[in-house]
């Protein structure tokens, strides 16, 4: 059984698909990517898998054991942990109590809290910042709080969402060695990403989606070259000239 | 540091205050201050710092405050025990209303908690064969001298602002604060945000509850009105918080200390001041001033809200730096 699999699902909202009988596996260790125009439904997969909206069909399967029909927070406790494409910091709090909240998850003392916090703000290199408000930060920092506070709660699984979305050039060539180091600290990673540069560079394998439906998956160097892939952000016209 | 001290200093100042203060009535005064510390204490944990405005405070004091009259007056047993008791009821009654609002997000354990209050009053009124209705219950007072009540409430007031700073130093307090920022997070977090929220209700159910069993103890008589009041208990409890500062460990204090005194100074008419000064002047116009001014405490208190959100939003304890500020440029032009 794979690491993490999801067996078909589908979400309906009213009448409209946003994802629609989507099947894929991710391995242990790995980078997997999801790509797809805007509103194709790859944030829709994220609220699926942990538990934000439920399924109108389908399994997903967390190491041999199916989580689908758990909530949001049961999800997290099972390890896999998330970002959001619009982040969510704890405003009125400190980067250092954000992550301390979040380091809670499996200790209860307050000084092992603040252990693991003060680790992975340091492996995220927030250190800066640790006792600003969460809310004074600028945005790539802020990226970053989200993922160092994913991070906190012992992830095994890391779902990432448009991590350098808003970044400028040299803060998302940052925003990608993060995320190298996280997978070589042993945590498996979901990423959704609309910035080519970043996402062809750190997968290893992608799936692209459009419409809520799979299109194709593969190595990133055949998704750039597919030519569903190719029509399904240029459009028809431009596979007809290719 | 400093900070550390001042709330010591204060307690130090408390523990002697009936040593000094002779009168009754202000005496009086100061145990409803430190009823309003503990009531406002209970209603900023869930509201202020797990961020679920509640009106319920009327709710479970009113709750304590029977059912220590209840006991005494049905059982024959020492309204003292109402204490726990009321506690423990006033647990036991938030459960199904958090169970179910805590669900939802948005106003709706507000509203929940203000059909709450309306419901148990009520119920207290109509079923006379319990309550005697809007007769009252009168429990006879175990001590003549008002200082014994006020070290106990002194005590009460203490021990929910100790059990509060405590809270908010552990795990409990994070996952409260995380919920009251962004609830979504919060779940994604792997945090249970309806079995926490719970958790943070029953814990100022308690303190409430408790505080109103008290309540009876001390007055020695209660009806559905007074301890079931919107304005005077439920609303009176909102403004402790926000006047002295919501998610601040002392702001109820503060915000106890200044809404009593407000709340006095209207009902007196200026602690008498107008009074004496219509009778020095025989002006009949201030005959009628002053009996519009003692029934205008209510009024007073939104003046004092649009006061504090406009110049100290986060309330005298949160915005301490801003007043200080004021302060000292005003004295001595630097700084």
């Amino acid at each position: 059984m794979a690491f993490f699999e999801v067996t078909g699902i589908t979400k309906f909202f009213g009448g409209l698909a946003a994802v629609n009988d989507v099947s894929f596996q991710v391995n242990e260790g790995e980078i997997y990517g999801l790509i797809g125009p805007n509103g194709s439904g790859k944030t829709t997969m994220f609220n699926l898998i942990n538990a934000f909206f439920p399924l109108t069909h389908g399994e997903i399967y967390f190491r041999g054991e199916k989580i689908s029909g758990l909530k949001t927070h049961q999800i997290c406790q099972k390890g896999i942990g998330r970002t959001f494409q619009i982040v969510k910091p704890l405003r009125r709090m400190t980067v250092m109590d954000n992550v301390i909240a979040s380091a809670f998850l499996h200790v209860n003392k307050k000084r092992e809290a603040v252990k693991v916090a003060e680790e992975m703000i340091d492996f995220c290199g927030l250190n800066h910042y640790q006792d600003k408000l969460a809310k004074s930060l600028p945005i790539a920092s802020r990226k970053r709080l989200e993922i160092t506070r994913a991070l906190a709660t012992r992830p095994k699984l890391l779902l990432l969402d448009e991590t350098a979305a808003g970044l400028n050039p040299s803060e998302s060539d940052e925003a990608i060695e993060l995320i190298k180091k996280i997978r070589d600290s042993g945590i498996t990673i979901i990423i959704v990403e609309h910035i080519m540069k970043v996402i062809m560079t750190i997968s290893d394998r992608i799936l692209a989606i459009n419409h809520g439906m799979m299109i194709t998956e593969g190595l990133p160097s055949e998704i750039a070259s597919h030519p569903e892939v190719i029509a399904a952000y240029f459009g028809e016209d431009y596979r007809a000239q290719s | 540091m400093k900070r550390n001290i001042i709330p010591l200093i204060v307690l130090a100042v408390l523990l002697v205050l009936p040593f000094i203060l002779r009168d009754p009535y202000y005496l009086h005064l100061m145990i409803l201050v430190l009823m309003w510390v503990a009531l406002g204490s209970g209603w900023n944990l869930i509201s202020g710092y797990t961020g679920q405005v509640s009106f319920g405070t009327a709710a479970f004091f009113g709750v304590g405050a029977y059912s220590a009259a209840l006991l005494m007056s049905k059982l024959g047993i020492s309204a003292w025990w109402g204490l726990p008791l009321g506690a423990f009821i006033a647990v036991l009654l938030s459960f199904p209303f958090g169970w179910i609002s805590f669900r939802l997000r948005g106003p709706y354990f507000a509203l929940v908690t203000l059909a709450l209050n309306e419901i148990l009053r009520h119920i207290a009124t109509i079923w006379e064969s319990l309550t005697d209705g809007m007769v009252g219950i009168l429990v006879l007072q175990t001590f003549i001298s008002k200082q014994p009540y006020y070290y106990i409430m002194l005590a009460i007031a203490v021990t929910s602002i100790i059990v509060i700073k405590l809270v908010m130093d552990s795990k409990l307090g994070y996952y409260f604060v995380t919920i009251r920022e962004d609830q979504e997070a919060a779940e994604s977090l792997g945090i249970n945000t309806v079995y926490y929220k719970m958790v943070s209700l029953c814990i100022s159910a308690a303190i409430i509850g408790f505080t109103g069993a008290l309540y009876t103890n001390y007055m020695g008589f209660i009806d559905p009105k007074i301890v079931f009041a919107l304005g005077d208990i439920s609303i009176m409890a909102i403004l402790v918080g926000i006047v002295g500062g919501v998610a601040t460990i002392y702001g109820p204090a503060i915000g106890a200390f200044i809404m009593v005194a407000v709340q006095e100074f209207f009902r007196t008419a200026g602690f008498g001041l107008f009074i004496y000064l219509a009778n020095l002047t025989g002006w009949s116009f201030m005959h009628t001033a002053v009996k519009y001014i003692s029934q205008a405490h209510v009024l007073s208190f939104g003046l004092l809200v649009i006061f504090v959100i406009r110049y100290l939003p986060n309330g005298v304890v949160g915005d301490w730096d801003v007043i200080k500020r004021k302060f000292s440029f005003g004295k001595t032009g630097s700084v």
